[in-house]
């Protein structure tokens, strides 16, 4: 206990703040000492001490006048805690709240628990030695290299040493690519303002800007994953992606369209397009988007939304209006159907089925019995009959 | 009671107890249906005022064979298109019991009117009684009328000027003109 030195608790340039941990208790070996409340703070270079009631009582050590710690895991009714023990003092040593101890080693006593991401810290810390790195200043004493009579840990702690060094050696990396990414996402920040200031400017059209690189521009900004900014969104002039999308899709739609008897449910499309395309995985809205213009395009397919709000895709060439009256002859030979009924007998998935019934009822070719037992389809005899 | 009773086709068609169709034009179909269901049954069972309770338990709106009841909110529209039509009124405010009339009053009205010309019995009294249980009247579609809807024809004949209720010895009649 006789290695703390009194301090301000200021840190100095190059010292930095690791890692604080509230409600600490200092023992003096096994002895409790009075500094049963306070702060301990981890730099780079230190270990400090402030007391939490009285913020002057501040006291610290130098991370190079530890020789090794351990871990004393709680108990009951005791809290975990760090030993840690430490070389002798040196003789030039400042004050500090003991002149003397018979103990080489401290506890460290976590009330308030945090003990373990504490030790990690502070391992790392002895494993980094970064006060060797970046000296502060004259008056802290440095330990550089081993000294005579300082215990080499060998065994457990010698491999624990390594893999922390390994771990340190990845961290690093990984760090220093992350670095490069935040870079980027700042740079990319400039970007998409530079490129919000020419799109506004191309709106207003101020400046000399001229129609061929207007829309050499736009592509730029598309081809980096800015959609146009001047017509988004619009039904029928949506942005060039969404354009080239649907293009795609009708491509890629119509042997399965052709399959399922020329109509699929929207959902159906987004779960078979992403599967085929595996990486670069469509948007739901870029899929909606891409599906508005299919008519717009003259392409071979078309988007429908059902009165229920139920999205589905067809081929141009599919008439469900048509496939309606060969419902209507299905539901009429087997007396009433229901959505599931008529599903299975026709293979079509319910959902689809049901849009099917929902709009002959709609067409006034069929009506409903609702009832408990579920919801059956009749064909309309209310028109036919009497 | 129900025996002699035909019913139509409908009542055997599990839509037709569905909550009123949402295809419009089907919707129309079915409330027509239950109206003139509703006016020959009681006309058949010789019922004039019904509660609602009574109607929905009724084998007119629950047919136990089909296993389907018309929910009761479909009930209150088929009673209120009735009521538009003037062949319902509510009896009281709560719209708990109702006076049922297969033929409008002004339709009675003029049956009634058209007996006593032709028997050649303007200028005439009759007691209500006379007129709905008298012997002369057993021919007549109106014979065995119920007294409240009797009343109402001859309201309305009332303010056409062809007839005026009066109160005889026991109870009312009618002068008709």
């Amino acid at each position: 206990m006789d290695r703390f030195t009194w301090t301000s608790g200021l840190l100095e340039i190059k010292d930095t703040l690791v890692i604080q941990q509230r409600g600490v208790r200092i023992y003096d070996g096994e002895e409790k000492i009075k500094f049963d409340a306070g702060t301990l703070l981890l730099s780079t270079h230190r270990l400090i001490w402030r007391d939490q009631k009285n913020h002057e009582c501040c006291m610290a050590i130098l991370l190079s006048q530890i020789v090794f710690i351990e871990e004393q895991a709680a108990g009951i009714g005791k809290s975990a805690k760090i030993v840690v023990h430490l070389h002798p003092a040196p003789p030039n040593k400042e004050p500090g709240p003991f002149q003397s101890s018979k103990n080489s080693y401290i506890k460290l006593s976590f009330k308030e628990h945090g003990q373990i991401e504490f030790y990690r810290r502070l391992s790392e810390e002895m494993t980094q030695r970064r006060w060797e790195n970046m000296p502060v200043s004259q008056s802290l004493q440095t330990n550089r290299g081993p000294q005579p009579g300082r215990i080499r840990a060998v065994g457990i702690v010698g491999i624990e040493r390594k893999l922390e060094e390994k771990r340190k050696e990845t961290d690093k990396n990984i760090s220093e690519a992350f670095e490069d990414l935040s870079k980027l996402m700042i740079k990319a920040k400039e970007m998409v303002e530079l490129s919000k200031s020419i799109a506004n400017k191309i709106k207003d059209k101020q400046g000399d800007i001229t129609e061929d690189e207007t829309i050499r521009f736009k592509s730029y900004l598309l081809s980096m994953g800015i959609a146009n900014p001047v017509t988004r969104e619009t039904y029928g002039s949506g942005t060039q992606y969404h354009m080239q999308l649907a293009k795609q899709l009708a491509g890629i739609l119509q042997a399965p369209l052709e399959e399922r008897g020329g109509i699929m449910s929207l959902t159906e499309v987004y779960c078979l397009v992403n599967r085929a395309r595996g990486m670069e995985l469509l948007s739901p809205e870029d899929l909606v988007n891409a599906c508005k213009m299919l008519e717009a395009l003259k392409l071979p397919l078309r988007l429908r939304v059902f009165d229920s709000g139920v999205m589905v895709i067809e081929l141009q060439s599919h008439k469900e209006e048509e496939m309606v009256a060969s419902a209507l002859e299905t539901v009429s030979e087997k007396g009433s159907l229901t959505s599931e009924e008529f599903a299975k007998l026709v293979g079509m998935s319910v959902l689809l089925a049901k849009e099917r019934l929902l709009l002959a009822e709609k067409m006034g070719h069929l009506c409903r019995d609702d009832s408990v037992e579920g919801l059956r389809f009749y064909p309309n005899l209310f028109m036919t009959q009497s | 009671m129900a025996m002699s009773f035909e019913w139509p086709w409908q009542y055997r068609f599990p839509p037709f107890f569905t909550r009123l169709q949402p295809n419009v034009d089907t919707r129309q179909k079915q409330l027509a249906a239950w109206c003139s269901l509703v006016l020959s049954f009681c006309r058949l069972h010789k019922q004039s005022s019904m509660t609602v309770m009574e109607a929905q338990e009724s084998p007119l709106f629950n047919n136990v064979k089909l296993q389907r009841k018309l929910p009761v909110e479909s009930i209150q529209i088929v009673l209120e298109e009735l009521r538009k039509k003037g062949n319902l009124e509510w009896l009281d405010k709560s719209k708990s019991s109702f006076l049922i009339m297969w033929r409008r009053p002004e339709e009675w009205g003029k049956l009634i009117y058209q007996w006593v010309s032709r028997s050649g019995q303007n200028n005439s009294v009759f007691t209500l009684y006379e007129l709905t249980n008298g012997e002369d009247t057993e021919d007549e579609e109106f014979h065995g009328l119920d007294e409240a809807t009797l009343l109402r024809a001859l309201q309305v004949l009332q303010q056409e000027h062809k007839a005026e209720i009066i109160t005889v010895s026991d109870g009312r009649g009618v002068k008709f003109f």
